[in-house]
């Protein structure tokens, strides 16, 4: 079968991107191997651990289970663009590094991703409901305990910053 | 684990995708919250040569009222969508129920109904709530549009009604009736797992507040999700005592034959499901009880 | 010097770049011209391989070579054996390491048969449907008891049997303890580890640059020197001309120090064949076969007690599933076998294994190493013992331990390090009764479980003991430079996948050197930067690379001194270091900085006196003479639903003792991620083969990794035992959180649904709720 590719415009992190793709390559592949994105990282291909998870119009999905060309005239967000520009890290990164709620690290990006969309959305979670929202991201480095109270500090955290 | 290579159009129209998928016929496939059939492609399982992406039919997603008593809902609706309509999980309490058990936030932001039933994993909880619903399903095909049954519509493993040249458009579901409640209830290993045993109960009671009628379907448990009715009409009439709830799990235990797998053996899951069969009758009693 | 650091809960110096998605992993090396590589992995276990006809693949466009067994023509040897037996008088031991592709045969699942290389992965995996394989299937070896007797086929052809090894070890006289007991309980047991299963999967980069004649190999491994030093000799190429670099590593646990991978013997070859870039990254589907795993045993023991549940003695004989090579030696079943005498005085031991060849793939240690397995036995024969004998579970041990005054305590079998099994130290009582005391048990058996039975709720309580050989040799070294800027460069030969060492190891030069921690830059798995080293496995960077370290940066502090008494012409003893300068006590604007140091170390004129060095440096490596002995207690609260048996914990507690303390964060984490592993291990990570040979979960769909919901809140404690084996006192702690659960849980579950009233005893792992339903079923019926 001749490669079939298709034109894409989209938007990561606020940067405007124009490729050309071929219709299998995977919006994680092309996140990390076109655009230099590698902050998004790959754990299983199939769904299930969410190492891969980015933000489409705002919303976590996983990378490994949309095409890069059904990207196309949306609008993405990765680990990369999480800290603000001033070099601040987010409050869901200074939580984490507070709270040793990473070891490896490899699972973190899509931690992050997850439970910043997650705690825009709900400011005064409890704890069970975090251990709720993160049931879709695996690590296997930490025992969640940490990742848990970074992320009851974090929702704190990001209460007080909120006008 | 990378796709095989295919040919991807984003179809622009309905009638653009169902003319697509008449010429291309099982060869091509409908791409919908790509949940399902991405991880198989990645498996290299599926391997179609032609991808017909549905997504930006944005008229095939929304939830609307047809006529009093009944709900539509368009085969692209997201599940999140559906998570977040609180008119349609009050109407549909199956639902509210159900939806969380499905995978994760990020996988059901991108899932779709339609893209679950047309896939009709027998483990899936959408199709086990269309059977105890009553759901009716809208098919569209370049020659012309047909209404089934859920009861139906899945024809077995993974396998539907449709033809190849066919699209599930929407589902109707009949809004809850008076003085009915309805429990979804399942087990799975861990939370957003496939069901080992799930089962949804819908129980109406008449005037005098007897059992008047009782909707039971499972998943998990068959190749099909499994219409369970018939074990259930013994309570019609009852006051829904220990005993006859009991009997109807008795009942239900008898009527399927689940296969197993590695989660569960086949005896676990027949006798998990008359335990969830009976939480979750006496549940959806209580409701109403609650309701009333 | 200070302790100001050594000991205090210093955050992580490498979070930032993991945070902020800048820290690079494998698969994030991406270099010009790079090639993409995938393997054609066998889909029987056993086979002989007739013909692989690969041509059509080769004219596949974008594919641009493709190789079998054959192509790589001398440089196709059997890895080495990565560790030698034990010398155990009477052993007997049959090595056969894996090939980089299958020649003859194939025997197990995913053994690679052939190599496509081509321009990108999705094409690479286009042409393996290309290639065509003829196999004359064999029958598949997948049960170890039904391997050994004479009616199975050899997985190895010239052995004859499948017997991989057999070992007998034996302490005091276990027929005479017998003799003397009031009782003697003997049982089967049945415990399967699984797989590590790292968020990360494997990979490798090899980039050969022919101009320069240099090799550089990317690698996930945990042993960095010696991939370096086994490539180079295979490749025919001088130490110095290859280069291995584990970037960032996501998580290993153990296969990850496996060597030689069939794709670490490849992909440089390649890369030299080639004269590009190539890339291997394992996919995840791969990852359940290619990368090795820990697996099972099967234990037919016997405890023999005196009445007032003193153990006389235990005798164990036990088979161990090695899958289809044993490169790794007998490190796994061997501390099988050591660590079932756990903390307990036992004097007399007859302990017998034979390791088995299968058609699965190949078993190597993750976390834990096959301690579990042992852990597991001594603590369920002694929960056995105590309901005979009507003596409590806790009591019963407590009675058992090994007292402070006997250490260290010399329990006379060989170790997986050839050394006696020796504890260095330990005081385990007070372990003991922390952790009673933080689960609540006496309040829990007398007045929670009572009320908790009225109400029909199935709740128990499970208490385990464990000790853990950790920090083993051979040694490790480090390398401590002040640079001119005044930061601190560290090297290490080490591997690092998450353990924190770029904190850990800042925190204990920081102190030596008067530095924040933040000021010290760690470089570990890179060979170019530190050339000595074996790598991080056994609860050992800690220990081992943390005393190199110490070591080096104490001489780099007598340096630094003495350069600067010779400056300010005073007397070492006047001089304070801190905050990154040394200044003459007492008077503060005397100073100079430890940059400045450095740079007058290294002068432009003048001559470096004889018998000093240039530059504020020092190398230096630390071996210990022994493994230091950790312990600890866990304990947890479990409820069963009674009708679907799904389980809940309800409390855990882990009180250990790993000697001093660098970072008590890091500890908790490290204890944190372990427990959850043993609880993936007892009740939600299965391997399902098939008795062909197939992985029937292979994939995280299936194969149940815990989530945030399956792992409850932990309260951790400890003690502190220094070990008297290192300067710093430190003891391993990377493996004790996973070690005693699979105990806990069998325990906690037994009592939760009072199954000894029932005649049902839990001698398995994994359980599940399924399992459950059909060990508690078979006697209700
Ligand atoms: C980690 C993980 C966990 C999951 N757990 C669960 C779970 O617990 N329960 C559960 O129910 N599901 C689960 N799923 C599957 C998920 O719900 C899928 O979203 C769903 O099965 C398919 O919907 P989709 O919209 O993604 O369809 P797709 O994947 O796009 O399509 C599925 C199939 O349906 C066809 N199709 C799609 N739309 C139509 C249409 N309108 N008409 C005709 N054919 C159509 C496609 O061609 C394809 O063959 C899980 C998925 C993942 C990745
Ligand atoms: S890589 Fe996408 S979910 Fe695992
Ligand atoms: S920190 Fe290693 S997987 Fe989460």
């Amino acid at each position: 079968m001749q490669p079939d590719h298709h034109e894409i415009e989209l938007t990561v992190n606020g940067t405007r991107y124009r490729r050309t793709v071929e219709s299998r390559l995977l919006l994680s592949d092309f996140l990390r191997h076109e655009l230099g994105l590698a902050g998004t990282h790959v754990g299983c291909e199939h769904g299930v651990c969410g190492a891969c998870t980015i933000l489409l119009d705002g919303d976590p999905v996983r990378s490994c289970l949309m095409l890069a060309v059904q990207a196309n005239g949306h609008a993405l967000a990765t680990v990369e663009g999480l800290a603000p520009a001033s070099g601040e890290l987010h409050p869901v990164q200074q939580a984490m590094h507070a709270h040793h709620g990473l070891q490896c690290g490899y699972c973190t990006p899509g931690i992050l991703m997850t439970m910043t969309a997650y705690l825009n959305e709900h400011p005064s979670p409890s704890e069970d409901e975090v251990r709720e929202a993160l049931s879709g991201n695996l690590c296997r480095c930490t025992g969640y305990q940490n990742i848990v109270d970074a992320m009851m500090d974090a929702a704190a955290r990001m209460r007080e910053e909120a006008p | 684990m990378k796709p095989a290579p295919f040919k991807y159009v984003l179809a622009s129209s309905l009638d653009h995708a169902l003319a697509l998928k008449a010429e291309h016929g099982d060869e091509a496939r409908f791409l919908a919250g790509g949940q399902s059939l991405i991880p198989a492609m990645n498996f290299r399982l599926a391997r179609p040569s032609v991808l017909i992406d549905i997504n930006a039919l944005t008229r095939l997603s929304g939830i609307d009222r047809p006529e009093a008593g009944q709900v539509r809902v368009g085969a692209l609706t997201r599940y999140r969508a559906l998570e977040r309509d609180g008119e349609f999980l009050r109407s549909c309490p199956l639902f509210a129920d159900a939806l969380p058990h499905i995978a994760h936030p990020q996988v059901r932001n991108r899932g779709t109904i339609g893209g679950n039933l047309s896939h009709a994993d027998p483990a899936s909880e959408l199709p086990a709530l269309a059977i105890a619903m009553q759901a009716r399903m809208r098919i569209r095909s370049a020659a012309g549009e047909r209404t089934v049954a859920a009861s139906d519509f899945f024809a077995g493993l993974l396998t539907t009604d449709l033809a190849s040249d066919e699209m599930l458009v929407d589902i109707t579901y009949p809004v809850l009736a008076p003085r009915s409640g309805a429990c979804f209830m399942e087990i799975a290993r861990r939370r957003g797992d496939f069901a080992i045993a799930g089962v949804a109960a819908v129980v109406t009671l008449d005037e005098e507040r007897r059992c008047a009628s009782v909707r039971l379907a499972l998943c998990g448990v068959g190749e099909t999700p499994v219409d369970a009715g018939a074990a259930a009409l013994p309570m019609i009439g009852s006051r829904l005592t220990g005993d006859a709830v009991e009997a109807v799990a008795a009942g239900v235990r008898d009527l399927i034959a689940p296969s197993g797998n590695v989660h569960a053996s086949p005896d676990y899951q027949r006798h998990v499901a008359g335990v969830l069969v009976q939480r979750a009758i006496r549940t959806a009693h209580q409701r109403i009880s609650h309701a009333a | 010097m200070s302790t100001r650091f050594f000991g205090a809960p210093v955050k992580r110096n490498e979070d930032r770049k993991l945070l902020t998605g800048q820290a690079l992993f494998i698969d994030d090396v991406e270099l010009p011209d790079m090639l993409h590589v995938a393997f054609l992995r066998s889909q029987v276990a056993h086979a002989r391989l007739k013909q692989i006809d690969v041509s059509r693949a080769r004219q596949r466009p974008g594919v641009v070579a493709v190789y079998v067994a054959e192509d790589y023509g001398d440089y196709w040897q059997p890895g080495p054996l990565l560790v030698q037996p034990p010398p155990i008088p009477g052993s007997t031991f049959n090595p056969r390491t894996q090939v980089p592709l299958a020649r003859d045969k194939v025997r197990y699942v995913g053994e690679p048969l052939a190599v496509v290389v081509a321009e990108s992965r999705y094409l690479a995996e286009d042409a393996l449907d290309d290639i065509d394989v003829e196999l004359e299937t064999l029958p598949a070896v997948v049960d170890i008891e039904q391997a050994l007797t004479s009616s199975s086929v050899p997985v190895h052809d010239d052995l004859g049997s499948n017997v991989a090894a057999h070992v007998h070890q034996v302490k005091g006289d276990y027929r005479k303890a017998a003799a003397n007991a009031q009782i003697i309980l003997k049982r089967r047991f049945r415990y399967e580890h699984g797989i590590s299963s790292p968020i990360e999967t494997r990979g490798v980069v090899a980039h050969w640059n022919a101009r320069g004649q240099q090799m550089t190999i990317w690698d996930t491994t945990q042993a960095p020197v010696f991939i370096r030093n086994g490539l180079a000799a295979m490749l025919g190429l001088g130490e110095r001309q290859v280069r291995v670099i584990a970037p960032f590593v996501g998580g290993g646990f153990g296969p990850k120090i496996m060597m030689f991978y069939p794709e670490e013997v490849g992909l440089p070859w390649i890369s030299m064949r080639l004269n590009r870039p190539v890339k291997w990254i394992e996919d995840r589907l791969e990852h359940f076969v290619a990368t090795t795993h820990e697996r099972g045993q099967i234990h037919d023991a016997e405890i023999a007690l005196a009445a007032d549940g003193r153990i006389l003695g235990v005798k164990d004989v036990f088979l161990h599933d090695t899958g289809a090579y044993n490169t790794y030696g007998l490190t796994v079943p061997i501390n099988s076998q050591c660590t079932l005498l756990g903390p307990y005085v036992i004097p007399a031991y007859d302990s017998t294994f034979t390791a088995v060849f299968t058609n699965l793939p190949i078993v190597t240690p993750y976390r834990g190493a096959g301690r579990q397995h042992g852990v597991f036995v001594i603590e369920r024969l002694l929960d056995l013992a105590a309901r005979e004998l009507g003596i409590d579970r806790a009591e019963i041990r407590r009675r058992n331990l090994i007292p402070p005054d006997a250490f260290p305590y010399n329990n006379q079998i060989i170790f997986q390090d050839f050394a006696p099994l020796s504890y260095d130290s330990g005081n385990y009582e007070p372990v003991l009764a922390k952790a009673l005391d933080a689960i609540g048990y006496q309040r829990f058996l007398k007045e929670e479980q009572p009320k908790f039975r009225e109400e029909g709720r199935c709740v128990g309580i499970g208490v385990a003991c464990y000790v853990e050989g950790t920090g083993i040799g051979p040694y490790e070294g480090a390398k401590v430079q002040v640079q001119a800027n005044g930061k601190v460069n560290v090297a290490t030969g080490i591997g690092t996948q998450g353990q924190g060492h770029f904190t850990s190891f800042a925190q204990i030069v920081a102190d030596q050197l008067g530095v924040d921690p933040s000021d010290v830059d760690i470089v570990t798995g890179d060979t170019d930067q530190f050339y000595w080293g074996a790598g991080t496995f056994a609860s050992r960077g800690a220990v081992v690379a943390g005393n190199a370290v110490s070591e080096a940066s104490a001489a780099v502090r007598r340096k630094a001194l003495k350069l600067a008494a010779d400056a300010f012409e005073c007397a070492e003893e006047d001089l304070v270091l801190a905050d990154g300068k040394v200044s003459i006590a007492g008077i503060p604007g005397k100073f100079i900085r430890l940059g400045e140091l450095a740079q007058r170390a290294n002068p432009m004129r003048g001559a470096v006196r004889p018998g000093t060095e240039p530059g504020l440096e020092s190398t230096q490596y630390f071996g210990p003479p022994s493994g230091a002995t950790a312990n600890g207690v866990h304990a947890a609260i479990v409820e069963i639903d009674p009708l679907t048996l799904e389980l809940k914990v309800l409390k855990y507690v882990v009180v250990h003792d790993c000697g001093t303390v660098i970072n008590p964060m890091i500890l908790e984490g490290q204890i944190h991620g372990g427990v959850a592993q043993g609880i993936g291990n007892a009740f939600f990570e299965k391997l399902a083969f098939d008795d062909q040979g197939q992985l029937l979960n292979a994939s995280l769909a299936d194969y149940l990794l815990p989530t945030a919901l399956d792992v409850p809140r932990m309260e951790l404690d400890h003690t502190v035992t220094p070990s008297p084996l290192n300067p710093l006192g430190i003891k391993g702690a990377g493996e004790a959180g996973a070690i005693p659960v699979g105990a806990v849980f069998a325990q906690a579950i037994e009592d939760a649904l009072q199954l000894t009233s029932r005649k049902v005893e839990l001698l398995e792992i994994p359980l599940s709720p399924s399992r459950l339903f059909e060990l508690t079923r078979q006697e209700d019926a």
